[in-house]
């Protein structure tokens, strides 16, 4: 420990903490714009300079260590102009469209003008370079909003390891841009929407699609169908002022009938079928060595991740199961099962699904995603979307009461309610897997090893004197080391999961996003997980294998498990895809 | 499409690349170093470079990118079969050599930066070429024209012009 | 033979070859006939009037006349430049068809040239390089050898006590010994802010690291500074010899030289000198039968002021965008590849050998209290005598100007010398006779920077010259801080504001403001001196931006916004061609004969009327 004074507060900080972290511990909140910590830390944007007794100039806090003895000055008028000029120059080249952006209200730009007291821009000019990209299917920017924090460029390379978006050009041309200035549908971006997530106010956000939903909502000729994804019930209430980690399930499924949807149904029951299908497919592969079905095996749930795997590794497509995601899944049997059991022309049926994740709505319109022509899902909406269409309905989300999700396909497991963090596919898999192989129903579901915040997780298991290693992995920069590791022949895995957003899909790039400030203050991705856990834990079923749903529907429609019809509308297929069109 | 991809120099097109990269180990320390050397080759950094040095050095295209716009030498369009280039350092500048500028802006109707449709010239503004003694100095393909007036500027050009009509 | 025996064997005999080139009463019939190769003669077609004298020789079959290629002699307005040694015959202006007559007359009938000789500011013939006024005050340390000797040749650098003070240092100097020595010099560092040397080499010699690395900064940016590159193109063995004292020093093995790709022929004789001296078995291992080793590597810049920055450059050579770096850790601890750094820029390095040969206390007594040895300065712009000098520090900007420079040409005034370029600022005519040294500058709101010079008449408008500057920096700024970023960019605009009368008094009271916020928020020393300009110009020419503002006017009519177009009512003979081309109407006053005036409100003055009138009735 040592000593330090900050605005005439003497305390004790442990060495190599930052003056930021260590005004912090005696409740001075010094302003920040770029910090992200772990991320990026360059203090470039100089909101958090302060003064320190002998250091020439202003010192940014976030990058300066404290020393013995250190005093320092957070709070004077010198710094406080500094600042405020400093933010006022932001502003007067930033695109000030504050009543008509998507990030009204959620921004940190706007919060640091309110909180600086900011009523006129002093200076005026030239704005940011304009450039907007709205090409692809799933994120759009708008350099004209940006302020140069590089908190997405640090994310995509340093988290990701992607480097889709790079500062180009120099000084005041500078701008967050793509190789050769293309759109992010046309090089190596895997649309996994963490630069969303990190990005303080509307330079890059997501492509809605909330205006086809509403149309097709008002239509009475199509039914419209919605499914949510596991993750999204924990995530909502946050945009409502409930507290992270908050199951708002009830009250969403009481939401989406009141906007419109004709049935609302559990994405997890999807999970269950992917399940079913994987932890089958699985168990082929072991048993049988088929050079075209290779080990490890990858899951395929997480569009971000397969189109990772077709741009920077193709030539793993074959060790990818050929399951298709779980609302796609879902998707697929309301359009032939549920079709057919109500009496329904599958045309006139119209799927959303609300979703963590921006990728999906580039996987919701790729071609491999059809059977008879029809689309398996037709809109994909964000947890942050779905919020908006509440707001617009005027539904006051927190005094509504629960509701359940629609029979008959309205059961879900446990298993299907994990799916939404990292190491939760993986667990569902292996709890059905060893039920398969052995013909037992084990009491072991646990697999605390595969739980928790670390980026790659190993783990051997036992099932039916077999063991089988397993890798799970999230945040693709996690996922390229694993690749590098099955390429140099050191993974050592049987069956890999990877979910490309960093926890998984809990903190994925469509949910409610979280300013510097909360993240410092709240473990957001635990909080969200434990949701899920819960879920999970109070489920009375708690293996896909054993859905009573999923049963019947396998009795009924598919026959067994990678059976012809199952693979017909469950699985795919995957191929090379170049990084730079 | 795809005979256009370097593979490091196996197909013939990029032949160029693949001798350069023997010059240089795969690490990223040399990207500027190979950009030069692009940059000197070409005249400008294509994108079928760009691929190579991508695939060589093991790094995303849109670092690369970014290097290459951060460096005013480095160009990502061919330029005009006549490069000239304004010096506006400040012993030009002070000689009036934006006067100069502006007069090569009005003959060829472009800005600084910019190749003129036909392909035949380039305008460029550069920082102090060293020739302070002769100052204003612009240069035509490297070509130094010392103690520069826009009468000269335009004799060069009507010159130009001329052989090439 | 040992590398220091046959280096010896080189200087014996190669410098009683060359006694001729620093010596003229010599012992000797040979004449050597000394071209120079600087950027500026080169440009002017040196490398012709090298090869036609070298084949007129060949053809009148003359003998014990050698033809050598030099650096830069210094005067670059009189370029290209021959000297005819050991007589010290200085020929300006030469042309390649020039030859024949300097061979015929000077060579073979042992006259002079005179058309060719240069006038001094009395229009005094001179005949000799030393007589000029241009030379009189100069002291040559760091370009001593530049113009002397070839720099393609190591032999010639050895010759004149090259890689000396090296083998001193190698055997009868402890590391420690040598840091002591340079800080004892007072050497301050010439890349700008004056750090003191020693200090910075103790620093390196003192940080933790099993791998460190010495660096030359050559990434002369500076618009108008070129002292650098005629140091690398004139003399590079001395760079590649203090690097490795300075190597030897902090205990470093591995050094790069980061060299503006702008700069071919100063980054093609550095080549050629790292290979000849690993060849001479001076670079490599076991240097001087001592277990030091020292490699060099040459690195390109590829156009970016910025990179001029210590940590911008540790970027660039790390294959980066020169984004600097936030300090500390400063580059000592954590440089290039995050080992112990000592960077250093070129003309720093060219003192060192000279210490190190002549001692400390001799540096010391050159210069002024607390700014020892000589600096060079690039002197350009509105004066006469444009070229490279050397100058004890605390010699007067009035000296320079006027003793070395030869005043301002055109029978103009003295306005303003910016010294420190973009970083620097305006010196006005009441500091002529300021002594120039670190401390000096800075108190009188400019400063040394790299040594760039400009001189500047009354013609100029220092409002235009600001905007000048800021644009410079907006260009050049990294992008990486927003202060810097935006802040250079809005100082810009107001100063275009001004400049194109469009500008307000309270627009002065924001770009005050600016400097403020830019210079102390900035992360890097560009941003942090970007306002210099402004400040500066502000400070001692703050009626001309007031005039700007307030009057819409420009007293030196550089602003072409504001400049009135008038009908000199004498002069007008009322024929209405003008009115005729004026493409807005702004040409009033109807029929033959009557004499037209202009409206200002309406004139855009785009100058039609002015080339239309027959009469030049219009200004």
């Amino acid at each position: 420990m040592i000593k330090i004074t900050i605005d005439g507060i003497e305390t004790e900080v442990p060495e190599n903490m930052t003056v930021l972290e260590a005004a912090r511990t005696v409740g001075i909140d010094i302003p920040t714009l770029c910090f992200l910590k772990d991320i990026n830390e360059v203090g470039d944007c100089r909101m958090c300079l302060v003064e320190v007794e002998g250091a020439r100039g202003f010192v940014p806090s976030c990058m300066q260590k404290v020393t013995d003895g250190m005093v320092i000055r957070t709070n004077t008028k010198e710094v406080n102009d500094a600042r405020k000029n400093v933010l006022e120059l932001i502003l007067s080249a930033h695109e000030k469209k504050c009543l008509s952006c998507i990030r009204n209200g959620n921004c940190e730009l706007q919060d640091l003008a309110q909180k600086f007291g900011i009523t006129d821009v002093e200076f005026d000019g030239a704005i940011n370079n304009k450039q907007i990209d709205d090409k692809s299917t799933s994120i759009v920017r708008n350099t004209a909003k940006c302020v140069l924090c590089r908190r997405c460029t640090s994310t995509c390379q340093k988290v990701q390891e992607i480097g889709a978006i790079e500062c180009v050009n120099r000084g005041f041309d500078s701008t967050i841009s793509t190789a050769g200035n293309k759109s992010l549908a046309e090089v190596n971006c895997t649309f996994c929407g963490q630069c969303i997530q990190n990005c303080p106010t509307a330079a890059l956000h997501e492509k809605e699609n909330i205006d086809e939903v509403w149309e097709k909502l008002k239509d009475e000729n199509t039914v419209v169908l919605v499914q949510t994804a596991p993750a999204v019930r924990v995530a909502l209430g946050e945009e409502f002022g409930m507290p992270i980690g908050t199951n708002a399930q009830g009250k969403m499924i009481t939401a989406l009938k009141r906007l419109g949807f004709n049935k609302v149904f559990d994405t997890n029951t999807g999970a269950d079928f992917t399940i079913m299908e994987e932890a089958s497919e699985f168990i082929n592969r072991v048993l049988k060595a088929d050079k075209k079905k290779p080990l490890p095996m990858l899951t395929s749930c997480c569009p971000a991740w397969i189109r990772f795997i077709e741009m920077e590794y193709p030539e793993y497509l074959a060790n990818l199961s050929s399951c298709k995601s779980p609302h796609e899944m879902f998707g697929a049997i309301l359009k032939t099962y549920y079709a057919e059991k109500n009496n329904i022309d599958p045309k006139n049926i119209y799927v959303v699904s609300v979703m963590p994740c921006v990728a999906k709505k580039f996987e919701r319109q790729r071609p491999e995603m059809k059977n008879e022509d029809l689309y398996n899902v037709d809109a994909v909406i964000t947890t942050r979307e779905l919020a908006k269409m509440i707001r617009q309905a005027n539904i006051d989300f927190e005094d509504l009461t629960d509701s359940g999700f629609d029979n008959p396909m309205g059961e879900a497991t446990g298993a299907g309610a994990i799916f939404g963090t990292t190491g939760g596919v993986m667990e569902a898999a292996l709890r059905t897997a060893q039920d398969l192989l052995t013909g037992k129903d084990l009491e072991e579901i646990k697999f605390e090893e595969i739980r928790g915040e670390k980026g790659i997780k190993r783990a051997t298991v036992n099932v039916n004197g077999k063991d089988i290693r397993i890798i799970v992995a999230s945040g693709l920069g996690n996922a390229r080391k694993v690749m590098e590791m099955v390429k140099n022949g050191t993974a050592e895995a049987d069956f890999i999961e990877v979910m490309a957003c960093p926890g998984g899909c809990i903190m994925g790039g469509g949910q409610p996003i979280k300013s510097s400030k909360t993240r410092r203050k709240y473990d957001v991705r635990k909080l969200r997980a434990d949701a899920l856990y819960t879920i999970d834990e109070k489920s009375t079923i708690r293996k896909s294998h054993q859905n009573p749903v999923l049963q019947e529907i396998y009795k009924d429609f598919f026959g067994e498990p990678n059976g012809h019809k199952a693979h017909e509308l469950l699985h795919t297929s995957y191929a090379k895809r170049e990084k730079y069109l | 499409m795809e005979e256009n991809k370097c593979k490091c120099g196996n197909s013939s097109k990029d032949k160029f690349m693949g001798d350069l990269f023997k010059d240089f180990k795969p690490e990223k320390d040399n990207l500027i170093q190979i950009l030069n050397s692009v940059q000197e080759h070409y005249g400008y950094i294509p994108k079928h470079a760009q691929e190579a040095i991508s695939e060589f050095l093991n790094m995303p295209m849109a670092e690369i990118f970014g290097v290459i716009t951060f460096y005013s030498r480095f160009t990502l369009e061919p330029k005009g079969k006549y490069n000239i280039a304004i010096c506006l350092g400040t012993a030009c500048f002070v000689k009036g050599s934006e006067k100069i500028l502006d007069r090569a802006k009005e003959r060829l109707k472009i800005e600084p930066g910019q190749t003129t449709e036909d392909g035949l010239f380039s305008l460029e503004e550069t920082r102090c070429v060293g020739a302070c003694g002769l100052a204003p100095v612009f240069t035509v393909n490297g070509e130094v024209y010392g103690m520069a007036t826009v009468q000269i500027l335009d004799q060069v050009i009507d010159q130009i012009m001329k052989e090439n009509a | 033979m040992n590398t220091i025996e046959k280096i010896h064997k080189i200087r014996e005999e190669k410098r009683k070859e060359l006694e001729l080139r620093i010596k003229t009463n010599c012992d000797t019939r040979e004449k050597h006939i000394l071209v120079c190769h600087g950027t500026g003669c080169t440009s002017s077609k040196s490398p012709k009037i090298l090869e036609n004298f070298r084949k007129i020789l060949e053809e009148k079959n003359i003998e014990n006349v050698r033809v050598i290629k030099t650096g830069c002699f210094g005067l670059c307005a009189k370029g290209p430049v021959v000297i005819i040694r050991p007589e010290n015959t200085f020929y300006a202006h030469v042309k390649p068809e020039d030859c024949e007559e300097i061979i015929q007359t000077h060579i073979v009938e042992n006259k002079r040239v005179e058309r060719l000789l240069c006038k001094d500011i009395d229009g005094k013939l001179v005949e000799k390089l030393d007589e000029l006024e241009f030379y009189k005050k100069q002291k040559r340390i760091v370009l001593k050898n530049c113009g002397v000797i070839n720099p393609e040749d190591i032999d010639e650098y050895i010759a004149f006590d090259g890689y000396l003070a090296l083998e001193k240092v190698l055997t009868q100097m402890t590391p420690e010994e040598v840091i002591e020595e340079i800080t004892k010099s007072g050497l301050r560092g010439r890349g700008g802010a004056g750090f003191p040397t020693g200090k910075k080499w103790l620093f390196a010699r003192q940080a933790q690291g099993d791998q460190k690395y010495v660096v030359c900064n050559a990434d002369e940016g500076d618009p108008g500074a070129f002292m650098d590159r005629s140091v690398l193109e004139g003399d590079p063995h001395s760079v590649i010899e203090a690097m490795m004292i300075a190597g030897y020093a902090i205990g470093a093995n591995e050094g790069y030289i980061y060299v503006r790709a702008e700069y071919p022929i100063a980054v093609k004789r550095f080549q050629i000198a790292i290979d000849q001296a690993k060849e001479k078995g001076i670079l490599g291992k076991n240097i001087f039968g001592t277990d030091f080793e020292f490699d060099l590597h040459i690195r390109l810049g590829a156009g970016a002021f910025v990179c001029g920055e210590e940590t911008a450059l540790l970027e660039s050579i790390e294959g980066r965008r020169g984004q600097p770096r936030l300090k500390p850790p400063f580059p000592a601890n954590s440089g290039l590849w995050k080992s112990p750094t000592l960077i250093n820029n070129v003309e720093t390095y060219a003192n060192i050998t000279q210490i190190i040969l002549n001692g400390a206390d001799w540096y010391s007594s050159i210069g002024t209290e607390g700014s020892k040895g000589t600096k060079v300065f690039a002197l350009g712009g509105n004066v006469n005598n444009i070229g490279l000098v050397e100058v004890p520090m605390g010699t007067t900007l009035r000296e320079i100007v006027y003793d070395i420079g030869g005043g301002i040409p055109n029978k103009r005034e003295f306005k303003a010398a910016q010294t420190g370029g973009p970083s620097g600022g305006c010196i006005p005519a009441e500091y002529l006779d300021t002594p120039i040294d670190y401390e000096s500058l800075k108190e009188i709101g400019s400063m040394m920077g790299s040594g760039g010079l400009i001189v500047m008449d009354d013609s100029k408008c220092m409002v235009n010259l600001a905007k000048f500057y800021l644009g410079f920096t907006v260009d050049e700024s990294c992008g990486k801080c927003n202060p810097c970023r935006i802040g250079t960019k809005r100082m810009y605009e107001i100063l275009e504001k001004l400049t194109n009368g469009e500008g307000t008094l309270e627009d002065i009271k924001k770009l005050e403001e600016l400097t403020k916020t830019v210079s102390k928020a900035s992360v890097c020393g560009l941003g942090q001196t970007a306002s210099n300009p402004v400040i500066s110009t502000l400070k001692y020419f703050r009626n001309e931006y007031e005039e700007h503002a307030a009057d819409k006017k420009c007293s030196t009519n550089e602003c072409k916004k504001l400049a009135k177009i008038e009908i000199n009512p004498e002069a007008c003979k009322g024929c209405g061609l003008c009115q005729k081309s004026c493409p807005v109407g702004a040409i009033e006053g109807e029929g033959p004969g009557t004499k037209r005036h202009i409206n200002q409100d309406k004139c855009i003055k785009c100058g039609t009327c002015i080339s239309k009138c027959p009469f030049k009735a219009i200004h």
